[in-house]
C-alpha cells in the first residue's frame, strides 16, 4: 500500500523539479490530444518546441515575445511574493502601450533624442497610473484587488481601442482604426542585423537580475517576503504594509508599462487595436512556472515564449488552432499546481513504516 | 481472547487495548492500554506532547489509531467517525471549541444530531431548556454562539453532549479557560452526570482540580502509559513526579522585587473594538515600573490580545496622549518605531506571528532584530546567521541549525527562540503573552529563569497569562482584565488567588452592565 | 423616453443579467462553504461552446443545456481536485481554470464559429404577459429567465431554511470544527464546487444558446468576473444577488438608453461601462470592512487538509 505522508520540512528538490516534471506532463498531454486530432504528435512537438529555435529569424522572434512576458513576469512575481494578486499586467501592459504612443505621436517627424525616452518614460508611468488605482483601492477602500485589476484589464482594452479609432488614428490613415507610424527616433534599437530583436529583452534581463537582487539582498526585498508569507508576522514585526503595498504594485505596473510601449515602439511601431496576445495572463504562468524568482522567470519566460512561437508556426503548418497555446498554459498551470503537492507530502509505502 | 477476560471486560464501559498511533516523526500512542467503569470520573494527566488528545481523539472517532482495540460496553467496536461515536453514546468537549460563531445555540446543537435523533427528542428547544434546568447550565437557545462567553461556550458544548443521553462524556482541558469561579459550577455539573451512571473522561495538567473531583487517574508521558492511581490516596506532588519524570524541578517561589521609576504608562485607554467578534477596550489605565513584572490575569478572549496590539502598535489607531514610554508619547508611532525605542514583544502565538513558518531561524532573527545587520538597505546575511547561532546555543534550543524552519521546531523550543530574540535586543519592556503555554516543564522552567533575569537587570516586563498559578510565581504586581476593564493593580503578597479570581469575573467594574455576559 | 424603449430596457436588462445571476448563484454556494472558485470565466465559456457545440449536433437547445451543465461540473471537478485534495492554492489554480477554459473553449469551438441555432422559443406567462409594459418586459421571456428566478428561490431557501444549509454555513465559517462532529468537509465542498461549475456551464450556455445566439472566442468578455464580484457586492444574500444581477443588466445596456436620450457616445467608450460599475460599487460596498468581516464566511480562500489535523 502507498500513502501520503506530510514532509517536516518543504522540499527544495521538489520545487525546483516540479516545474520540469509539469511541462513533462503537459508534453504528454499534448501527444494524447494530438494523437486524437489524427495528428503526428512527434511533428506537432516538433513544431511547436524545436522549430523555434531552428533558425536564426525564429530565435529572434523568440526573443522579441520573451521581453515583455518576462518584464510582466517579473513585477507579477514580486506581487504576488508579497501576496498581492495582482492579475492586471495585461491592463497596465495596454495602459503603457497607450501611453507611451501618445507620447510617441508628439515626435512623428522629430528627430530629437528625447523622444525615445521620453516614450518609454511615458509608458512606464501610464502603467504605473494603471496599477496605482487598484493599490489606492486596495489600501483606502478595502476593494478586492483580484477583482479590481481584472475590470481594468477590460477597461484599459476598451480606452486603447477608443483612443485608436478616435484621437490617436492616423488623420492620413484612410480611416483605419491605426496610429501613424512611429518616427525613427522614438523606435527602439534593434539588436541583430537579422529578425527584430530590440532592447526590450535587454530591460527585461536587466529587471529580472535588479529585481532578484532586491528580493535575496535588501531589507526591503525581505520585508515583501514576509509580508506575502506571513503578514500577522509582518504586522507584528512593524513592517509597513502600505509601503510593501505600493511597492511591488507600482514596480510591476512600471515594468508592464515597460513591456508594453517597447511593444508599439519595437516590433509594432505604431499604436493598433491588437497589441498583446495576452502577454499579461500569459505572465502569471511564467511567475509560477519560475517559482516566483526572477531568475526562474527568465527560463519559464524563454519556454512560454517557444510556445507562443510554436503555436503560430503549429497553425501556418499543420493547420491546428492558435487557440492550443491557451489551453496549453492552463493545462501547464494545473500539472505544476499538482506536482506542487509534493513540496509538502511524499508517498510512502505502509510496509516500509512498519519495519 | 480468553472467556474468562471477555466477562470481566463486559463490567467496563470502555476498554481500550494496545491503541498505537504514529504521526510523521513522533510516536504519539504506543500500546495504551486503559479502562473506564460506568459512573467514573477518569483523569488522563501529562504534559504537553505526551498523547492525551490523541487519544481521546482516537476514542471519538476523530484520529484512526494504527492498530489497538477499543471494546465498548463489552463489545469491540470500530469508531470510524464522531458520528459513529455519538451513536454509541459518547460526546466530546473539546479544548478549541467546535462551535460555529454564526449560527444560534440551537443550530449549533442540531447540527451535531442526526435527522433520527432529531425527530425521537421532538422539541428541540423544549428539551434544552429542560436540560438546563436539570444540570443548571443556563444557555439561551436563541442566542448566536459569537455573543456568548467563553464559560457559556463549554455550556453549550457540554449540552451538545447531553441532548443525546450521553454515556461517556470526553473532556479537553476543560477548567483552563474558566475563572475559578466557573470551575467549580463545571464540577457540580460532572458529579451530577457522574451520580447518574455517565462516565467521564477529564484531561488535565492542573492537580489539585484531579484530586478534588477523580476517582482515578491515568498518566502519558511521551506517548507512553506510565501509570494509573486513584489521586484521593495521592498528593500533588507525587502525581506531578509520575507527569515529568523525576529529573524536572518544580519552579520555586522566587523572590519579589519592587520597582520604583515609571518607565511605561497608560492613560485611559479607550478603543472599540475592531473586529465583529472583538472586545472594546475600556478606560485602561496602568503604569509600569523599572525591574518590576506586572501580571495580567484574564479568561481568553476579555481583551487581552486587544490591549497588546494597541500596546505593541500593531493596532494603529491613534489614542493620543494614551501611551508614554519613558515619559514620551508613542501612541501614534507603528509597531517597528515602538521596537527601536525599546518595547520587545513576544506574542501569543510563535508560529505565524512571532515567527513566519517557512522561513529560516537567521531570517526570523532579522524579523525583529535588524540592527546592526542592515546598512544602506542591504541585509548582511552573515552577521544574521552568525548572531541566530549564538541564539541557538544560547537558549539550548533544539534544531537542525539555524537554517531550519521555524514550523519545523517543537513548540517549546519556538518558544525559547523568540523570547531569546526579543530579549536579546534589551528591551526597555518587554510585553509577554502566555509564556509557557504548550511548553514542556524544562523548557518553562528556563523561560521563567529568563523572564527574572531580564527583570533583575532592571526591564519592566507585562506578563499577560491565563495561567493564574504561573502569574502568582512570577508577577510582582498583579491585576485582572474582564470585558475590555482592568482591575485595580494590587501587589501579589497581598492578594489571593479567590481575589483575582474574582476580578477575572468582573466583580471590580463599578455599574457592572456586563455582568451577564461574564456571569461568574 | 416613450414607452417602447422603456418596454425594450426592461427587457434587456433581464435577459443581460440572467446569466449572470446562474453563475453568481452558483458561486454563492461554492463561496459559503468556503472555496472560492476563480474560474468562472473559463467555466462560463466551456459551457457556452459545448452547450452550443451539443446542441447545434442534435438540433435541440434543451441538449446543450445539460452538455453545458455537465461540461462547467467536469471542469470544476479538476478544480476541486487540485484544491481540495492536492491543497493548491485556491486563487491560482482558479485563474488556472479560467485560462485553461478560455484557450480549450476557442481551440474546439473553432469548427463552429459562425453557425447558428435555433435556440428558444419565448414564453408567454398567460395573463401577465399581457400587462402594459411589465407584460413585455418581464413575462415575455425564453424559459431559461424564469429558470433562473426559481433557482434564486431554491438557492436561498436550501440556504437559509434547510439543514444542509445550516451545514454549508458551519463548513464556510470553520471546517475543522465540522470534521469534528462529523460532517464530511470534503464531501460538503465538492458538491458545492460542482454545483457552481454546472450554475457556470448553463450561465455560459445562456450567452451562446439564448443572448446571442452563436459561438464567438471570449464571449463572456469578463462577465464570469462581474459574477464574482457580484458575490461580493451581494455580502452573499441571494436576494442581493438576484437585485445586482439585474442592475448590473441595465448598466450592461446603458448605450440602449444614452442612445434613447439622445446622447452619442463612442460605443468603445460605453462597453467599459459594466466594468467601470463593478469597480465602483466595489469601492462603496467593501468600504465598510468591519460589515464585510462579519458577512464573508470566515473560512474563504483558505485550505483545509483533514491529514493535518493531530
Amino acid at each position: 500500500m502507498i500513502r501520503v505522508q506530510a514532509r517536516t520540512e518543504q522540499s527544495t528538490l521538489m520545487a525546483f523539479a516540479s516545474p520540469v516534471l509539469a511541462i513533462v506532463l503537459t508534453l504528454i498531454f499534448g501527444s494524447i490530444l494530438f494523437s486524437a486530432l489524427d495528428k503526428d504528435p512527434v511533428q506537432a512537438l516538433h513544431v511547436l518546441l524545436i522549430m523555434p529555435l531552428s533558425d536564426a529569424y525564429n530565435i529572434s522572434e523568440m526573443f522579441v515575445k520573451m521581453g515583455p512576458l518576462l518584464l510582466c513576469a517579473v513585477g507579477l512575481s514580486l506581487c504576488y511574493r508579497a501576496n498581492m494578486w495582482n492579475i492586471g499586467a495585461e491592463g497596465q501592459l495596454l495602459a503603457g502601450a497607450l501611453g507611451g504612443s501618445a507620447m510617441a505621436l508628439q515626435f512623428v517627424d522629430s528627430n530629437s533624442v528625447f523622444a525615445l525616452p521620453l516614450t518609454l518614460l511615458a509608458g512606464v508611468v501610464s502603467g504605473m497610473l494603471w496599477a496605482a488605482i487598484p493599490t489606492f483601492l486596495k489600501l483606502n477602500f478595502n476593494s478586492n484587488l483580484i477583482l479590481t485589476t481584472i475590470m481594468l484589464n477590460y477597461i484599459a482594452l476598451y480606452l486603447l481601442i477608443w483612443a485608436v479609432h478616435g484621437p490617436l488614428r492616423d488623420p492620413q490613415g484612410f480611416g483605419f482604426p491605426e496610429s501613424a507610424l512611429f518616427s525613427d527616433a522614438t523606435l527602439l534599437p534593434v539588436l541583430t542585423d537579422q529578425g527584430r530583436v530590440h532592447l526590450g529583452v535587454v530591460f527585461a534581463s536587466v529587471f529580472a537580475l535588479v529585481a532578484w537582487l532586491i528580493l535575496s539582498k535588501t531589507h526591503l526585498g525581505f520585508k515583501i517576503r514576509v509580508y506575502g508569507s506571513d503578514a500577522p508576522a509582518a504586522l507584528y514585526a512593524g513592517f509597513s504594509s502600505k509601503a510593501i503595498s505600493w511597492f511591488v504594485m507600482l514596480f510591476a505596473g512600471g515594468l508592464a508599462g515597460l513591456a508594453g510601449v517597447s511593444e508599439v515602439a519595437g516590433p509594432i511601431g505604431q499604436l493598433t487595436p491588437v497589441v498583446s496576445p495576452g502577454y499579461g495572463y500569459a505572465a502569471i504562468i511564467v511567475a509560477y512556472l519560475g517559482r516566483l524568482h526572477p531568475a526562474g522567470a527568465i527560463v519559464a519566460s524563454i519556454f512560454l515564449a517557444i510556445l507562443y512561437m510554436g503555436g503560430d508556426l503549429a497553425q501556418i503548418e499543420m493547420g491546428i488552432p492558435i487557440a492550443v497555446v491557451g489551453m496549453f498554459q492552463g493545462v501547464l498551470l494545473f500539472f505544476l499546481l499538482a506536482c506542487d503537492f509534493f513540496i509538502r507530502y511524499r508517498l510512502v509505502s505502509t510496509r516500509d513504516q512498519v519495519a | 481472547m480468553s472467556e474468562t477476560l471477555k466477562k470481566q471486560s463486559s463490567k467496563f464501559r470502555l476498554e481500550l487495548l494496545n491503541i498505537t498511533k504514529q504521526y510523521p516523526g513522533c510516536l504519539a500512542n504506543d500500546q495504551i492500554c486503559m479502562n473506564l467503569m460506568p459512573g467514573e470520573i477518569h483523569a488522563l494527566l501529562g504534559e504537553n506532547g505526551a498523547g492525551k488528545s490523541t487519544l481521546v481523539k482516537t476514542i471519538y472517532g476523530v484520529v484512526a489509531p494504527d492498530s489497538g482495540q477499543i471494546i465498548w460496553d463489552g463489545h469491540e467496536v470500530d469508531i470510524k467517525s464522531p458520528s459513529k461515536a455519538r451513536d454509541l453514546g459518547i460526546g466530546m468537549v473539546f479544548q478549541h471549541f467546535s462551535l460555529f460563531e454564526t449560527l444560534t445555540v440551537s443550530q449549533n446543537i442540531e447540527l451535531c444530531l442526526s435527522p433520527e435523533q432529531l425527530s425521537s427528542i421532538g422539541d428541540l428547544a423544549g428539551r434544552i431548556q429542560e436540560l438546563s434546568k436539570t444540570y443548571d447550565l443556563q444557555v439561551d437557545p436563541t442566542r448566536y454562539v459569537h455573543s456568548l462567553s467563553i464559560g457559556e461556550r463549554q455550556r453549550v458544548e457540554i449540552m451538545r453532549c447531553l441532548v443525546q443521553s450521553v454515556k461517556l462524556l470526553i473532556l479537553d482541558e476543560p477548567t483552563s479557560v474558566l475563572t475559578p469561579q466557573e470551575v467549580a459550577g463545571l464540577f457540580d455539573v460532572l458529579r451530577k452526570l457522574s451520580k447518574e451512571g455517565c462516565s467521564i473522561m477529564f484531561i488535565s495538567h492542573k492537580l489539585h482540580e484531579v484530586t478534588e473531583i477523580c476517582h482515578k487517574a491515568t498518566i502519558l508521558r511521551g506517548g507512553k502509559l506510565v501509570g494509573t492511581c486513584s489521586p484521593a490516596e495521592e498528593t500533588p506532588a507525587t502525581i506531578a513526579k509520575m507527569m515529568v519524570g523525576d529529573l524536572a524541578e518544580q519552579d520555586a517561589g522566587y523572590t519579589k522585587a519592587t520597582g520604583e521609576h515609571i518607565i511605561f504608562s497608560a492613560i485611559g485607554l479607550n478603543l472599540p473594538a475592531k473586529h465583529p467578534f472583538g472586545t472594546s477596550l475600556k478606560d485602561i489605565q496602568f503604569d509600569m515600573r523599572k525591574g518590576e513584572i506586572l501580571g495580567i490575569a484574564g479568561v481568553a478572549g476579555n481583551g487581552q490580545e486587544e490591549l497588546m496590539s494597541i500596546i505593541s502598535g500593531e493596532d494603529n489607531r491613534t489614542v493620543n496622549n494614551a501611551i508614554t514610554l519613558d515619559g514620551k508619547d508613542i501612541s501614534t508611532l507603528n509597531a517597528g518605531k515602538r521596537r527601536k525605542m525599546g518595547l520587545a514583544y513576544v506574542p501569543e502565538e510563535r508560529l505565524g506571528r512571532g515567527a513566519v513558518p517557512d522561513m529560516s531561524l537567521s531570517e526570523n532573527t532579522l524579523l525583529t532584530h535588524s540592527s546592526g545587520f542592515v546598512s544602506k538597505g542591504l541585509v548582511n546575511w552573515n552577521a544574521v546567521k552568525q548572531y541566530a547561532k549564538a541564539l541557538i546555543n544560547d537558549y539550548s534550543v533544539k534544531c537542525h541549525g539555524e537554517f531550519s524552519e521555524a514550523k519545523s521546531l517543537s513548540g517549546g523550543n519556538l518558544q525559547k527562540f523568540i523570547m531569546g530574540r526579543e530579549i536579546g535586543q534589551n528591551p526597555k519592556v518587554l510585553i509577554c503573552a502566555h509564556p509557557t503555554w504548550g511548553v514542556d516543564v524544562g523548557a518553562a522552567l528556563a523561560i521563567h529563569q529568563a523572564l527574572l533575569e531580564l527583570r533583575d537587570q532592571g526591564a519592566a516586563i507585562l506578563l499577560i497569562s491565563e495561567d493564574i498559578d504561573e502569574l502568582f510565581l512570577l508577577a510582582d504586581r498583579m491585576s485582572a482584565i474582564c470585558n475590555g476593564h482592568l482591575s485595580p493593580v494590587v501587589r501579589t503578597e497581598e492578594t489571593t488567588i479567590d481575589q483575582i479570581g474574582q476580578w477575572m469575573a468582573g466583580t471590580f467594574i463599578e455599574s457592572n452592565p456586563s455582568s451577564q455576559e461574564v456571569n461568574a | 423616453m416613450d414607452i417602447d424603449l422603456i418596454t425594450q430596457i426592461l427587457f434587456a436588462a433581464v435577459k443581460t443579467g440572467t446569466p449572470l445571476l446562474f453563475v453568481a448563484l452558483g458561486e454563492v454556494i461554492c463561496e459559503k462553504t468556503g472555496v472560492l472558485n476563480l474560474g468562472q470565466e473559463g467555466m462560463m465559456l466551456m459551457g457556452a461552446v459545448v452547450g452550443f457545440m451539443a446542441a447545434y449536433g442534435s438540433g435541440n437547445a434543451g441538449i446543450g443545456i445539460i452538455g453545458a451543465m455537465l461540461i462547467g461540473s467536469a471542469m470544476s471537478l479538476i478544480f476541486g481536485f487540485l484544491v481540495l485534495h492536492l491543497g493548491a492554492n485556491q486563487v491560482a489554480t482558479g485563474l488556472a481554470l479560467t485560462i485553461f477554459g478560455t484557450g480549450l473553449s476557442a481551440f474546439i469551438g473553432s469548427s463552429v464559429v459562425g453557425h447558428t441555432i435555433p435556440g428558444f422559443q419565448p414564453m408567454h406567462i398567460p395573463g401577465l404577459s399581457e400587462l402594459p409594459i411589465v407584460g413585455k418586459a418581464l413575462f415575455s421571456h425564453d424559459p431559461l429567465v424564469y429558470l433562473a428566478v426559481v433557482m434564486a428561490f431554491l438557492v436561498s431557501y436550501v440556504a437559509n431554511r434547510t439543514r444542509l444549509g445550516l451545514t454549508i454555513k458551519a463548513v464556510g465559517e470553520n471546517p475543522h470544527a465540522a470534521n469534528a462532529i462529523g460532517i464530511k468537509v470534503l464531501r460538503v465542498r465538492y458538491l458545492a464546487v460542482m454545483f457552481g461549475g454546472a450554475m457556470a456551464g448553463l450561465g455560459g450556455a445562456y450567452m451562446s444558446l439564448v443572448y446571442t445566439p452563436m459561438w464567438v472566442e471570449n464571449m463572456t468578455a469578463g462577465r464570469g468576473w462581474i459574477a464574482l464580484a457580484l458575490v461580493v457586492f451581494a455580502s452573499w444574500r441571494v436576494g442581493n444577488i438576484v437585485l445586482g444581477a439585474y442592475l448590473f443588466g441595465v448598466a450592461s445596456i446603458m448605450h440602449l438608453v444614452l442612445q434613447g436620450m439622445g446622447w452619442s457616445i463612442s460605443p468603445n467608450l460605453l462597453a467599459m461601462l459594466p466594468y467601470v460599475a463593478t469597480i465602483v460599487v466595489m469601492v462603496l460596498i467593501s468600504a465598510d470592512q468591519f460589515k464585510e468581516k462579519l458577512l464573508a464566511p470566515r473560512s474563504l480562500g483558505k485550505p483545509f487538509d483533514p491529514r493535518q489535523m493531530a
